[in-house]
């Protein structure tokens, strides 16, 4: 459901500052909750880097949107269509030169107006080349 | 020759005669509209017997770690609820489902949740006591999800007759009238004493249960 597009390789430099920006997209009339939801029994969505040469300085969610739903009473913090997110990365001085990749998980948890679908991990993965 | 006042008498009877008939019918028009209505209930909200599966047996545990067998509710019409904390259409239906269960339990009904939460009890119990359950709460799991087709989508909801047949699947947010529909349809309905009466160890052809969930999982391929 959730379809996240290719990155292009990374090529960058030790001690430099890398950023990645992911391109996600859900199918018209499915939303899934933002990385900050309304209510605490709802799933956020998540981007762990887990693994590769580099350090996460910072990830920034896609811009939530308030929408209201026929099942909720209150407006519901999702995101829709297409987003992007984008995490900032720092090159350690020390990290290997060559091509590496940098991987990690983006969780969601998506729903249209009449049910919802359980909770997904979709694996990332990036080309990365240090020189 | 006509005379006039002989005329005039029974053209006014027979003009009186007509207005009590009108009045009457409007009367009993107007009576018939104030009365009380007898609410209709839609008894295709339930499959023919005919066409039903047996509901796949199953045993999971409550909170306190005690099995329940879907076999326990054997004679009984059960609503059997999977859903799930993070699901908000779920939400919606769960004061039904309280409210059904307060109306009819007398009757033989009973509804079971299966809460397919990952994180289990931990997350299930406080939400569960916050919106005070009236109705037993049972963990579900992946394989119990498959012998209902394919637990894709929540809410999906299943009720079973008496016979422990499936006789109505809904997957997501449905009319609360639908339910209640097929509550009472299955109620009122006569037991078949040729049943056995008890939910089966339905063999994987009985997945077909799960209609509604095909479409789902076509709807929600995750990539």
């Amino acid at each position: 459901m959730l379809n996240v597009a290719p990155v292009p390789t990374v090529r960058t430099q030790k001690g430099a500052v890398a950023v990645v920006t992911l391109r996600a997209s859900l199918p018209q009339g499915y939303h899934a909750n933002s990385n900050t939801p309304t209510d605490a029994y709802l799933i956020p969505l998540s981007l762990k880097w887990t693994g590769g040469p580099l350090q996460v300085d910072a990830v920034t969610y896609p811009k939530a949107s308030l929408e209201k739903y026929a099942f909720s009473e209150k407006p519901l913090s999702v995101v829709t269509g297409e987003f992007t997110l984008t995490t900032k990365f720092k090159v350690p001085a020390d990290a290997p030169n060559g091509a590496a990749a940098q991987t990690g998980t983006l969780k969601f948890q998506a729903c249209n107006d009449r049910m919802c679908f359980a909770p997904k991990t979709v694996n990332v993965s990036v080309a990365v080349e240090i020189q | 020759m006509t005379n006039p006042l002989t005329s005039f008498s029974y053209a006014a009877i027979g003009k009186a005669a007509r207005y009590t008939a009108i009045s009457g019918v409007a009367l009993l028009l107007g009576l018939m509209a104030c009365s009380p209505r007898t609410p209709v209930r839609n008894t295709a909200s339930v499959k023919p017997e005919s066409t039903r599966k047996k509901a796949p047996e199953f045993t999971l545990k409550d909170s306190h770690g005690a099995p329940v067998h879907l076999s326990d509710f054997k004679g009984k019409v059960v609503l059997l609820d999977f859903w799930a904390t993070w699901c908000s259409p779920c939400a919606v239906e769960l004061p039904w489902f309280m409210e059904f269960e307060r109306k009819y339990k007398d009757r033989g009904f009973e509804v079971l949740g299966v809460a397919m939460d990952d994180e289990g009890w931990k997350i299930i119990n406080p939400f569960v006591a916050k919106r005070k359950f009236n109705y037993r709460v049972v963990l579900g799991d992946d394989l119990t999800g498959d012998q209902y087709g394919g637990i894709e989508a929540l809410p999906s909801t299943y009720v079973i007759d008496r016979n422990g047949k499936i006789a109505a699947v809904h997957i997501g947010l449905t009319n609360k009238k639908d339910f209640e529909d097929a509550i009472q349809t299955l109620l009122d309905a006569p037991v078949n004493t040729a049943e056995e009466g008890r939910p089966g160890n339905s063999p994987a052809g009985d997945r077909a249960a799960g209609a509604g969930a095909d479409a789902q999982r076509r709807a929600g391929s995750h990539s």
